[in-house]
């Protein structure tokens, strides 16, 4: 197995970095279009980890740096919560 | 870029890669497709993700029988190398009153008589296809076990692939400025990478097709609507239809991925063009959603967003050519379901413009409906 086939660069969705290059290499070059195809940055961290990881292998690939890149949006909410919790009727905890 | 083309395409939503890969498939040579931003960065990446054919009106259930089919058979049609996750876990259909039950019956009638497989229920029988929805106050339901979900990514990703590989040619980050016209006839097509003359240009333009049709001095009836959406943390399969309610105007299904997504229509959502998600749409979702179906309290969400449903005065699309300029298509005005109805779509606009014969007439679907008084009353939108 090649080393970037078991590297994982969304955690959340299990998008290894041999299928984000290729991703890349096939013309999805932004984020966002990366994030649609291949679900990266949907899961339950909202891209935390792997938004700056594709940013930087975009750069590497295409040449575009980072700054030049149009940035993805920001959805809320800003980190999961539970239905019953936006309704008061439980704590917000992360163990909850 | 290109100097000339055959059509034009303006729009890289669902519908615009549809029509480019059934004129392509046609014979068609030299067809382009114009994208502002990215494939499906509008109201297709935005829809809620859900197929049904259960409308009320014989032309939607007749373009939505026929897409349900294709999508069917869409990976192997078009080849792809992906899959677009068709997964037909059917659609359950709430009325909560009498009326309401009313219009399901007649419904019903005319979707059997069209050949579609579906049922009406009383709530009992509801409970037992989704035993956690609460049917307090239901009076019944309909349920289609064709109906199901799909990914738009995949699916717009497929006809774009499969356009790309019979010829056409598909420009993103590239915006239409302007059309031009000479004496009644489309000629070309203005776009921020330069001038393509075209004697066949489509507004496909999803939430801004008002605009694309004053490019050519055309008025529409058509306007845009923000609806919001929300999706959760991915659970273990728990529901398998669309469970949908035209009375609390909210749809909610559990996609194959196990996310649940659902939706709400909000009645004084004024015309424009904001996508911005509310912190008012979560409150209210949440305590609509709970009280339907009362164990999706525990999911977290994880997103939420919104996007512009593309309305007509009678909720129905608008397809076909335009009397007032000639080479000018429609395919607008969805009204929050053109996602459902790409793949008959893309056939009809193809053999309309090709001025073949087309299995579904579209007369009674062109703008002109409107100068007659012949609108359709699609009963069945959230």
């Amino acid at each position: 197995m090649r080393n970037d086939e078991n590297t994982i660069i969304c955690r959340c969705e299990d998008l290894t970095l041999a299928r984000l290059r290729q991703l890349i290499a096939e013309g999805y070059t932004t984020l966002d279009e990366i994030k649609r195809i291949s679900r990266a940055g949907m899961g339950p961290c909202q891209g935390r980890t792997c938004r700056a990881l594709i940013e930087r292998e975009i750069a590497n690939l295409t040449g575009t740096p980072i700054k030049d890149q149009p940035p993805a949006k920001y959805r809320q909410p800003c980190q999961p919560v539970k239905l019953a919790a936006i309704l008061g009727g439980e704590p917000h905890a992360k163990d909850s | 870029m290109q100097k000339t083309a055959d059509a034009v395409i303006v729009g890289g939503g669902v519908n615009g890669v549809s029509i480019a890969y059934n004129l392509a498939k046609r014979g068609m040579r030299n067809v382009c497709v114009i994208e502002r931003d990215y494939l499906a960065s509008g109201s297709t990446g935005r829809c809620g993700a859900g197929v049904r054919a259960q409308w009320g009106t014989e032309m939607n259930l007749r373009m939505s029988m026929a897409s349900v089919r294709m999508f069917e058979n869409m990976n192997e049609e078009l080849a792809y190398d992906d899959d677009i996750e068709f997964n037909q876990g059917g659609y359950l259909l709430l009325a909560y009153s009498d009326e309401g039950f009313e219009q399901f019956k007649k419904n019903v009638a005319l979707q059997r008589a069209h050949g579609l497989e579906v049922d009406l229920l009383t709530a009992a029988e509801a409970k037992e296809i989704v035993p956690h929805l609460n049917i307090e106050g239901l009076v019944g339901a309909t349920y289609c076990p064709t109906d199901g979900h799909c990914n738009p990514f995949k699916v717009t990703d497929a006809y774009a692939k499969a356009a790309r590989r019979l010829g056409a040619k598909i420009y993103t980050n590239t915006t239409v400025t302007g059309i031009r016209k000479e004496n009644g006839c489309v000629c070309g097509v203005e776009t921020t990478r330069g001038y393509i003359s075209a004697p066949v240009v489509v507004n496909a333009a999803g939430g801004y097709s008002q605009d694309v049709a004053a490019m050519v001095g055309l008025e529409i009836p058509t306007y845009s609507e923000r609806h919001q959406i929300l999706v959760t943390e991915p659970v273990e399969p728990l529901q398998k239809p669309m469970v949908m309610s035209f009375h609390h105007n909210i749809y909610c299904q559990q996609s194959p991925h196990g996310s649940f997504i659902m939706g709400l229509g909000d009645p004084t959502e004024k015309p424009g063009y904001n996508i911005e998600a509310s912190w008012q749409f979560l409150q209210e979702m949440a305590e609509k959603i709970t009280w339907l179906l009362p164990p999706l309290r525990h999911l977290r969400v994880v997103r939420q967003w919104a996007g512009l449903y593309n309305m007509t005065p009678d909720r129905t699309p608008i397809l076909g050519p335009v009397d007032e300029v000639e080479g000018f298509y429609l395919a607008v005005g969805f009204s929050g379901h053109g996602f459902m109805l790409a793949p008959a779509v893309g056939v009809l606009l193809a053999q309309s413009i090709l001025g073949q014969e087309t299995p579904i007439p579209l007369e009674p679907m062109n703008l002109s409906r409107f100068a007659r008084g012949e609108l359709f009353h699609e009963p069945s939108v959230v």
